[in-house]
């Protein structure tokens, strides 16, 4: 629809503007959701292993997922879901997990249909409702009030407030689990409240799922395709660049019952057809290797979250040295901030009709040199202003990175005080 | 989702070829190895850290770069990377942004037949209307070559309406290997100049042009550079179809739609493969003119495998049909006349005689190729049914194979069932 497609034009412009402006000021960049470190050594060898096969590793594989790949993602996730899961008709393979939102939308969402988004949400989710002529609801996820909010498992979504929202238009809630930017991982409870509800009024679920690996403090992902009534009626996506550092390589995957999945698979014949073949034959190897050592220390599942754990202490310990308010996250790669408890002179007055938390990053990257994510960029228009006052910082960097990030709050920190 | 097609039949074809016994020539990629500097420069940006990780959106800067400097050269006009320049997933993934980018509902987009078979589902998905005009075989002649067949001038101009919004043209084309002449191009852009329409120029087989020949790029011609996309592919360029890496080149007022799009449905293409090809352009950059170039030497080794693929079929008792360029090649199986009453299937009892025909050669003679009316609308059938399609980018072995096979039927008598 060409209105639609017009009309979000201008979206996903922030990310790219904060890229190139952290870039040109050459700041200590904690915005961008990506590791700066290396891939785990398995992977890469994957990756060079296939390179070096044959012929075919280097032509079309199957157009709906190499072989290869859908059979260890099969056997991989069968046994967390709890389900038998065809390799064939249950699973497409993507271009990144982004690709696999995208055919999921234009699939299954139809003009006029409604799409319930939880706010925060990944930018890109209301562009592709918007494009798939479907209309965007939203619920945001509420810092439980008179408590001190301290973790991402303190903002929790009203069953009445979300009940509110369902109307004989929607089609579909899009949950991300753990959650971007926020960091929260949702309660077998909270997925039981939303999985009546999807029931109940016959809606589909879109469950993103892409840091499934990366729970801290205990934390447990659940998914919500396993719980009862749920397999037939829910997407969930998956990314190997989440699952094993390699954000870079853009191998995604949905999975659901085979007779949603049918027509994802119709909209990605037409649009892409193939994904790399290479890059699928080494993340099929990472999951017979993780397959092999599934819960035991070796698991890369075990070592990356274990790492990111102090990474993420780290930072939050940097950012209370200087008086901010980190909300922990249960899980993912990022943590917000409260800032509204510094007081900034914004003497840009071209940015004055914006967001403040906007402003406050683009001064952030101009005047101390540290980039970071403006939180209400992950609300819809109708709810920004209520959200302004958080930053996402991503902590799935190397140690040098987050040091030199404290040293800019340190410094900061002492200038203000020397005031 | 009103766009299932052809392509269908596309998929079901490689599962009956799937079959390990039956030699496959339907499919167009190829079985030779790729040059080995990219496979290296593959495996070597994988030991560095940052290429693994997310790059630019529109295209890893190494890469819009190599394009710009050897499209440069090849248009010779400065195109700059970062704003008349897309890397997408494959020369599909150009076509898609393309069309999602600029196509709009209730616009008709004039498709050339025979035509890649995802065009048509491509424009329909845009809520777009396609226009058919098929090329057509001189008369008298008995067809030979992919330059038997042309565009009627006056049957070309009939199709813009006002409500044209693109012609697309592939050149050299799949799956006949006609390669559009600069007076059929001209007589192309005169029509858009005049109806103010786009051109979706398809290149990707820009580089397999064979002796005597030359590829014209549409938008060199006057008047052409503002209204055309033009789309490239690195798996057709290096052999290296599974790595999935194309482009569209343009102008920025017509790219930036195509980013757009891009940034709302996979956002970026895989950082390691961009890098890879980004060397094996800046590589061979430095050979053009040399032998050693691939961006030559890869069409004199297939038109060798070109010729020995005619003899073959030929001796078979076939009428091949010579491509001027790319690897595919057209084969009227009439002078056969084999009888395929018991191919009938039950859905379909009007199915044109060269489904049957592969179906047939399938399951009796153990080879796959591909029935030339997938690539044609309805009402071309009739024009085109005695055709199938031939795909020689192949290994001497498989070329051999091949040989032998055709020699068993002849020798079985291809006339018996």
């Amino acid at each position: 629809n060409p209105a639609n497609r017009q009309s979000i034009k201008q979206t996903n412009k922030h990310r790219v503007e904060f890229t190139q402006l952290a870039a040109e000021y050459k700041a200590v960049n904690l915005g961008q959701g990506f590791p700066d470190f290396s891939p785990p050594q398995f992977i890469t060898e994957a990756f060079c292993k296939a390179v070096s096969g044959g012929p075919p590793m280097h032509q079309y594989t199957r157009a709906f997922g190499h072989p290869a790949l859908v059979q260890s993602l099969a056997k991989f996730f069968s046994r967390i879901v709890g389900h038998d899961i065809d390799p064939f008709e249950d699973i497409l393979v993507t271009v990144g997990a982004y690709q696999a939102l995208f055919c999921a939308f234009q699939a299954l969402i139809d003009e006029g249909d409604e799409v319930i988004i939880v706010e925060p949400f990944f930018d890109c989710y209301q562009p592709m409702v918007v494009m798939a002529g479907g209309k965007a609801v939203y619920v945001p996820l509420r810092p439980v009030s008179g408590t001190a909010v301290l973790s991402s498992g303190d903002w929790v979504l009203s069953a009445e407030e979300l009940a509110s929202k369902i109307t004989p238009h929607t089609k579909a809630i899009v949950i991300n689990t753990p959650n971007n930017p926020l960091g929260k991982v949702y309660k077998r409870e909270e997925l039981q409240m939303i999985a009546d509800l999807c029931i109940k009024h016959d809606l589909l679920c879109f469950s993103d799922e892409v840091y499934e690996w990366l729970t801290y403090d205990g934390a447990k992902h659940v998914k919500i395709a396993s719980l009862p009534g749920m397999w037939e009626r829910t997407v969930t996506i998956g990314s190997g660049g989440k699952t094993f550092s390699a954000t870079g390589w853009k191998v995604g995957w949905a999975m659901g019952s085979g007779h949603i999945l049918k027509y994802m698979k119709t909209i990605h014949q037409n649009s892409i057809y193939h994904c790399a073949t290479a890059a699928q034959e080494a993340v099929a190897q990472g999951f017979e290797r993780e397959h092999e050592l599934f819960g035991t220390p070796q698991s890369y599942f075990q070592q990356l979250p274990a790492m990111l754990h102090h990474r993420r202490e780290k930072l939050a310990s940097s950012l209370k040295g200087v008086g901010l308010q980190p909300i922990m996250p249960e899980g993912g790669y990022f943590m917000i901030t409260d800032i509204s408890s510094i007081a900034v002179d914004f003497k840009d007055s071209d940015t004055k009709d914006e967001n403040y938390d906007f402003r406050f990053v683009k001064w952030l990257i101009k005047e101390k040199g540290l980039a970071t994510i403006p939180v209400s960029a992950f609300y819809s228009p109708e709810h920004s202003k209520e959200f302004d006052k958080y930053i996402r910082f991503c902590f799935v960097k190397e140690n040098s990175t987050l040091d030199a990030a404290e040293e800019i709050l340190k410094k900061w920190s002492q200038n203000e005080s020397s005031h | 989702t009103n766009f299932n097609h052809k392509n269908v039949c596309r998929v079901a074809f490689t599962s009956l070829a799937a079959d390990p016994s039956v030699v496959n020539l339907g499919q167009g990629f190829p079985d030779i190895p790729p040059p080995s500097y990219v496979k290296e420069a593959l495996a070597k940006a994988v030991s560095v850290d940052r290429m693994n990780q997310y790059t630019r959106g529109f295209g890893h800067p190494p890469l819009v770069k190599a394009l710009s400097q050897v499209y440069g050269h090849v248009y010779g006009r400065p195109i700059d990377p970062f704003k008349e320049v897309l890397v997408t997933v494959g020369g599909y993934g150009s076509l898609f942004s393309t069309m999602q980018g600029l196509v709009e509902e209730g616009d008709e987009v004039i498709i050339i037949e025979p035509f890649f078979d995802c065009y048509v589902p491509m424009v329909r998905m845009a809520g777009a209307k396609p226009v058919f005009i098929p090329l057509r075989l001189k008369s008298g002649k008995k067809s030979i070559t992919s330059a038997d067949w042309y565009l009627d001038p006056d049957e070309l101009s009939s199709k813009f309406t006002s409500k044209t919004k693109a012609i697309i043209i592939n050149t050299p084309n799949n799956p006949i290997g006609k390669i559009l002449t600069r007076d059929e191009l001209q007589m192309i852009a005169d029509l858009c100049i005049k109806h103010d329409t786009l051109c979706f120029s398809d290149e990707v087989y820009e580089w397999l042009i064979y002796r005597g020949q030359q590829h014209v790029k549409i938008a060199t011609l006057p008047g052409m550079w503002e209204r055309t996309i033009t789309i490239g592919s690195a798996g057709k360029t290096f052999s290296v179809t599974g790595w999935k890496l194309g482009w569209s080149i343009g102008p920025q007022h017509l790219i930036r739609h195509l980013q757009t799009v891009m940034q709302n449905t996979l956002y970026t293409c895989p950082t390691p493969l961009q890098e890879a090809v980004a060397q094996g352009l800046m590589l061979n950059m430095e050979l053009i003119g040399q032998p050693e170039c691939y961006f030559t030497s890869l069409a004199e080794e297939l038109e060798g495998k070109r010729d020995r693929m005619a003899a073959i079929v030929q001796e078979a008792g076939m009428t091949p049909v010579i491509p001027e360029g790319g690897y595919f090649m057209l084969v009227d199986v009439s002078a056969l006349n084999q009888d395929l009453s018991d191919m009938k299937t039950d859905d379909d009892d009007d199915e044109a005689y060269d489904y049957k025909f592969v179906k047939w050669m399938i399951k009796k003679k153990k080879l796959a190729a591909i029935p030339v009316t997938a690539f044609v609308s309805d009402q071309s059938t009739k024009d085109f049914e005695k055709y199938i399609r031939l795909c020689f980018i192949k290994v001497s072995n498989t070329l051999m194979l091949i040989k032998s096979y055709f020699k068993q039927c002849l020798n079985a008598s291809f006339h018996t069932v």
